[in-house]
């Protein structure tokens, strides 16, 4: 049986980019012990001869012809932005003071 | 007239015997009767539907040479970008946003004349079974308003149950066109992958998305998958071919000489009485019209669920980490002196749900180095066994079928606080999702135990879709004859509704 605690959870959130309350942490822990268990079946037949799918289509390098076509106007590709500046996407601070 | 197929619109739309203005707002009207009721739209849009329709009718005034389903109505499922329209795909995270272009679907649609009422509701990004996952609240099954519509595109084939639309676009990653068309009595079909293209999609889990026609006919079905279907260069994974001729097969009809290949393992223990009583009578119509009626059978797809089940929330995990709060979207916490990173934090709190936060979790567990092996690596193996199964099965047979949902449509909070349970509906849809080939869902008639809808799944090899709209479409003969009136003529009627 895999188990993930409450820890490993607030560890897998933070790289999620998502804060959690310590009650969302505790509870997803339980879950997830019973979800693992459930998903851990893949491993009882995909052997080593077995070759892995990621995607349905035997694409590769799928290429279009080099030529300029219309894009959106920066006034579309803002219009959808939480705040902006000059033509731009303002954000919040990024990198650090120091 | 709004109970009449989308086909029949179209003749009535070409003699000149009503208007799609007319029909327009014949829907919309629908729509103000029953839609608080039964909740299928986020988003009505009135004037843009009305000045569509009367463009239509202006061009065909003109005599201009119209597309098979000009001026019928549709309803868009909410995870497909409109220019200018509302786009939240369930989701707070989304409120708001009016995207700056058009889904390839969608400009499709307009190419064809096709008038869009408005955006539907569904389960938050996609993820769920019930529609009850949606961040502006549930929609109600139209054959009993305390069940659920399936999901996610619950909205999509509530419209068409309740005569809202006889219309709609679903999207479907591991049975989100298929299990609400099974539980709403209505048509539903997942082309090929890569037949119906991505772009302006907005993404859930990449390898298995896939845009499709919902109807309340197989050929209304077929009708609206030409038109929306074709390569794209803009969606890298859309295939360059042919569309398959499914609007000849649906209204051919021929299952002459067809082997139909029952998947043994997609059947019995786990499936509800009247679910396998309506799928054996369907055999046998089946069979009656010619079909010859074989097993195969599919080890693994015993282990489709689990492999799903790491597959989407893995590529969850990556598609969902655009919404972080810069460009478009919720933005919370912006105060003076706040990191992006924490801005990115109490944005992504506040603005996804629950599933959606266990499934970007367990994505990224299930990709995190030590444990990608083991989960996500033997996940693509299990996809790997399940395309073998289908392509040695489809040597056997020129399709494969089996009940669409292992039962009815539950009670609204029924299965809300158990994932494992609420995933258990989707155990006959993924496996076609997993090999990217087609699938459809037609009614079958309703159980005897709950008198509930029930519905029949249909699969066919990549790019040989026109296979289930012959059988689809010769099964849906059969039973039309038998029953001598369509099912959702028996659905119980909606207060209010015209």
């Amino acid at each position: 049986m895999t188990s993930l605690s409450r820890d490993d959870v607030a560890k897998l959130a933070g790289l999620a980019r998502i804060e959690m309350s310590d009650q969302e942490l505790v509870s997803l822990s339980n879950e997830f012990t019973v979800i693992l268990d459930a998903v851990a079946r893949v491993q009882e037949v995909a052997g080593a001869d077995v070759a892995p799918t990621s995607h349905p289509l035997p694409l590769r390098n799928v290429f279009r012809p080099d030529v300029v076509i219309p894009s959106l106007l920066p006034a579309d590709a803002l219009s959808g932005a939480p705040a902006q500046e000059d033509q731009r996407f303002r954000v919040p601070q990024i990198l650090g003071e120091e | 007239m709004i109970r009449n197929s989308a086909s029949e619109m179209a003749s009535k739309l070409a003699s000149g015997e009503i208007t799609s203005v007319e029909i327009t707002h014949a829907h919309l009207d629908q729509i103000s009767a029953v839609d608080r009721d039964v909740h299928a739209f986020l988003h009505v849009d009135t004037e843009g539907a009305l000045d569509q329709a009367a463009a239509v009718d202006a061009k065909r005034k003109n005599g201009e040479r119209l597309s098979p389903l000009a001026g019928v109505p549709l309803a868009l499922k909410d995870v497909m970008t409109q220019k200018g329209i509302p786009t939240t795909c369930g989701s707070k995270i989304l409120k708001g946003w009016r995207p700056p272009y058009d889904s390839t679907v969608v400009a499709n649609l307009k190419k064809n004349d096709i008038v869009i009422l408005g955006k539907t509701n569904m389960d938050e990004f996609a993820m769920g079974s019930s529609t009850e996952n949606s961040a502006y609240g549930p929609t109600h099954n139209p054959w009993d308003l305390t069940r659920i519509p399936g999901g996610s595109g619950g909205g999509s084939a509530a419209a068409l149950a309740a005569f809202e639309a006889p219309l709609a676009i679903g999207t479907d990653t591991g049975g989100s066109i298929r299990q609400p068309a099974a539980v709403t009595g209505t048509v539903g079909v997942k082309p090929t992958y890569g037949g119906v293209s991505r772009y302006g999609l907005v993404a859930f889990s990449s390898s298995l998305d896939q845009a499709g026609p919902c109807a309340r006919t197989v050929l209304d079905a077929a009708l609206l998958h030409e038109a929306i279907a074709g390569h794209d260069p803009k969606d890298s994974t859309s295939i360059n071919a042919p569309v398959p001729a499914v609007v000849a097969a649906a209204k051919a009809g021929n299952v002459k000489g067809m082997k139909i290949g029952v998947v043994k393992e997609l059947n019995g223990d786990g499936y509800q009485k009247g679910v396998r009583t309506r799928f054996e009578e369907s055999l046998e119509l089946l069979a009656a019209a010619g079909a010859e009626i074989v097993e195969v059978s599919a080890p693994n797809f015993e282990y489709a669920l689990a492999a799903y089940y790491l597959i989407a929330p893995s590529e969850c995990s990556s598609n969902l980490a655009r919404f972080d709060a810069m460009r478009y979207g919720l933005r919370v916490g912006d105060n003076d002196g706040a990191s992006a990173e924490s801005v990115m934090n109490l944005t992504r709190e506040v603005g996804f749900g629950r599933e959606v936060k266990r499934r970007i979790i367990l994505g990224t567990y299930a990709l995190s180095s030590g444990y990608y092996d083991a989960y996500y690596g033997s996940a693509q193996k299990v996809r790997t066994l399940i395309t073998q199964d289908f392509n040695k099965a489809f040597e056997k047979a020129d399709v494969l079928v089996s009940p669409t949902c292992p039962t009815t449509a539950f009670k609204i909070g029924e299965k809300a606080n158990d994932p494992l349970a609420m995933y258990l509906n989707d155990i006959a849809t993924i496996p076609v999702n997993m090999a990217g080939i087609g699938g459809m869902s037609l009614p079958s008639g309703v159980a005897e135990e709950d008198g509930l809808p029930v519905g029949f799944q249909i699969m066919s090899p990549v790019m040989k879709d026109e296979r289930m709209y012959s059988v689809g479409a010769a099964l849906e003969a059969a039973l039309l004859s038998k029953w001598g009136a369509p099912l959702l003529s028996t659905i119980p009627a909606l207060a209010g509704s015209k």
